[in-house]
């Protein structure tokens, strides 16, 4: 199934499986937003001749029916695109929810977020959406929502969630229409994409289990899925005529802790990335099994001033097995990729107005991403927000370096009602 | 020899004149322990629902609709858990908020974002945060650690028709953004009437006032509360609504489990 077929249909479903509910719930409430959102090139045009990078109009509705111990959630937007000129229906989440006492269950399209990390993800393997991200939408767009089920369990000396997940979504990526990126087999226009089929055996697994732990929250996590990035299957390595994409096999195995320490919050977050399908590290076309890790400090330094800190390592592992079987032409990886992050946040007249800057930059790759960012909430009802993304530095096609030509200001505005 | 008389004579002087000070000392500390008491922590447990009015200068109003609950755990004066529930204002609909506080050092607090989903620790700093944008800090919100002031018992002093003693409250070290705080505190049920806060230079910047008071399950409560800042105009308005205590809120309600999925229950 499409993408967009499988929307309508799950969108069909719930609304024939909220008809009985809202007959007889009395607490129906329904929420949204009206929003605008604009982004502009400011370092180049587009790949495409264009100017913007994201240029629409939006609607959102939220709507809640609580009938104990059911609750059914519907978040929609509608939007009109300026750039492909062309307006959909796209369902966020969808979701019915049942309590118990010592469990709950969710089923249905819905946002998880797992792990520690300030835009950094380890243990959270669940879909993201960079182009999102990278194009000054609100940062709630850059998490996509999986299909599939979430058991709560609930004993009392830990909680646990296991989720599994039957329809693979992949990471949604930069559109090469409005984004420069760095692509090692551009003569290869000839591609296709194998997503992972709908078996049982597919189906994706996460766990967590959590406590606290002498003051620290204590979480292990477990996934056995795919890469959502695509790996590239050449049909021929030495004369390829034809690319084929492909989400690779892949298992996470992870913990993080996190409590007050230094004055401030402390995080710490490992996971280990177990390529199955390179297991030998022999593959260059599939990623090797990584171990990663982050340190992350945050603080309060004056009223309504806070600093976070991070420092972020991707360990490759059969590093001489991959530099051995790398092909020749192909931009070779680091062994640690490194990452640092720094987050200011300021808040003035009554946490009405937002400054903010964000930035990464990579010790290891000398590639770096700036994000300042100014909200002003107009009233209780109306925001707006401007600001930039900043990419450069480091090798054309390094994380934050391929995006070199794609800066942008944006401008958010939004009325929730 | 002689020198030490001198000093015998002094310390006599001295001890002399402390004493009474003394006296109030141990009255004002028992005051205040008191106020503590029927301010912060009474029952086992509380819940509200608060409508805070930020008003600026201006006039213009911002609104601020959440429920409170909150469990005491010990002694008064010992450790308690809050739980709050946003209702407004609209970009912050559903989200909660969760605070560990224990006497004596910062709280553990934790946010949950519906939009994505999220529960994050949050770093922050009672005595210096704002709450939630108003004129009161967190520290107004839960209290303060009485052993982080001294109390002088100052005068008695009407407030209206009741009685009240007037304490002096002034922080041992300078990690507050005021040099002391006079505390009105009704001499019948303890609760603070009026608070003046005083800043570095000594001049009046920041005025509490108890504006409505109720008798809820027999404990007296405070619904209905201002607090101005004369200095830069802001004003917040609270009032309580649907107060409630000893209600028997569990203690699994402060997990990340109910900060994702409120129970209706306890936030209507």
């Amino acid at each position: 199934m499409n993408n967009k077929l499988k929307s309508v249909f799950q969108m069909g479903v719930f609304i024939l499986l909220s008809m009985p509910l809202c007959a007889r719930a009395s607490d129906i409430s329904l929420h949204g937003f009206l929003q605008g959102n604009y982004s502009l090139d400011t370092a180049s045009s587009s790949p495409d001749g264009g100017d913007f990078k994201w240029a629409e109009e939006r609607v959102q509705l939220k709507l809640e029916v609580p009938k104990e111990p059911f609750r059914l959630f519907l978040k929609t937007d509608a939007f009109y695109d300026h750039i492909d000129e062309k307006g959909d229906l796209e369902l966020r989440e969808g979701y019915i929810d049942f309590t118990a006492n010592k469990w709950d269950l969710r089923i249905g399209r819905q946002v998880i977020t797992w792990g520690l990390g300030d835009l950094l993800f380890i243990n959270d393997v669940f879909p993201k959406d960079y182009e999102a991200f990278f194009s000054g939408r609100p940062l709630e767009y850059l998490k996509k929502g999986i299909d599939g089920a979430k058991v709560g369990i609930y004993p009392g000396f830990a909680s646990f969630e296991l989720i599994a997940i039957p329809f693979f979504e992949q990471n949604h990526f930069p559109d090469p229409k409005r984004f420069w990126m760095f692509d090692p087999m551009p003569e290869v226009t000839n591609r296709g994409k194998v997503k992972p089929a709908v078996t049982l055996k597919n189906t994706e697994i996460a766990f967590r289990a959590y406590r606290d732990i002498a003051g620290f929250d204590a979480s292990v996590y477990f996934y056995r899925g795919f890469f959502r990035q695509p790996s590239m299957m050449p049909d021929n390595p030495m004369m390829p005529t034809k690319l084929t994409l492909f989400f690779p096999k892949l298992s996470v195995y992870g913990a993080s802790l996190q409590g007050r320490a230094l004055d401030g919050v402390l995080s710490l977050e490992a996971g280990y990335y177990d390529s199955r399908e390179d297991r030998s590290g022999t593959n260059p076309m599939i990623p090797n099994s990584q171990t990663r890790f982050l340190i992350g400090y945050q603080r309060q330094i004056w009223e309504d001033f806070t600093v976070g800190v991070q420092y972020y390592g991707e360990y490759m592992h059969d590093y001489s097995d991959y530099k051995k079987n790398l092909p020749p032409g192909f931009p070779q990886e680091r062994k640690l990729h490194e990452l640092t992050t720094v987050r200011l946040t300021q808040f003035l007249l009554h946490q009405t107005l937002r400054l903010s800057f964000f930035a990464f930059y990579s010790p290891s790759d000398g590639d770096y991403m700036l994000n300042p960012e100014i909200k002003y909430n107009f009233s209780d009802h109306i925001w707006a927000a401007i600001g930039g993304n900043i990419f450069g530095g480091g090798e054309r096609w390094s994380q934050f370096g391929q995006l070199d030509k794609n800066d942008n200001v944006y401008l958010q505005m939004r009325y929730e009602f | 020899m002689k020198r030490f008389s001198v000093i015998s004579i002094g310390a006599i002087v001295a001890a002399l004149l402390l004493f009474p000070t003394v006296l109030f000392a141990a009255t004002a500390d028992e005051i205040m322990k008191k106020s503590q008491a029927a301010f912060l922590y009474p029952g086992k447990d509380f819940k509200a629902r608060v409508m805070m009015k930020l008003i600026s200068k201006g006039g213009q109003e911002r609104v601020r609709e959440m429920t409170m609950l909150r469990k005491n755990y010990g002694e008064v004066g010992g450790n308690q858990k809050y739980f709050i529930y946003f209702f407004q204002p609209a970009d912050v609909k559903d989200m909660t908020f969760m605070v560990y506080k224990y006497p004596g050092r910062d709280a553990d607090r934790w946010l949950f974002v519906p939009a994505i989903n999220m529960v994050r620790r949050i770093a922050a700093k009672d005595k210096h945060s704002s709450f939630v944008g108003s004129d009161f800090t967190y520290e107004d919100v839960s209290g303060r650690n009485l052993e982080d002031d001294t109390h002088t018992l100052i005068k008695e002093e009407k407030i209206g028709p009741k009685d009240c003693f007037v304490v002096k409250n002034t922080p041992k070290a300078g990690d507050v953004d005021y040099s002391y705080k006079l505390s009105w505190v009704d001499k019948a049920n303890f609760l603070p009437l009026k608070e003046e806060y005083y800043d570095r230079r000594g001049e009046l910047y920041r005025v509490f006032s108890a504006d409505e008071v109720k008798y809820v399950k027999g404990f007296p409560t405070v619904t209905k509360r201002t607090m101005k800042n004369l200095q830069s105009g802001h004003t917040t308005e609270v009032s309580y609504s649907k107060t409630d205590y000893n209600i028997g809120i569990d203690d699994s309600l402060f997990s990340e489990r109910f900060l994702k999925q409120p129970p209706k229950k306890w936030i209507e």
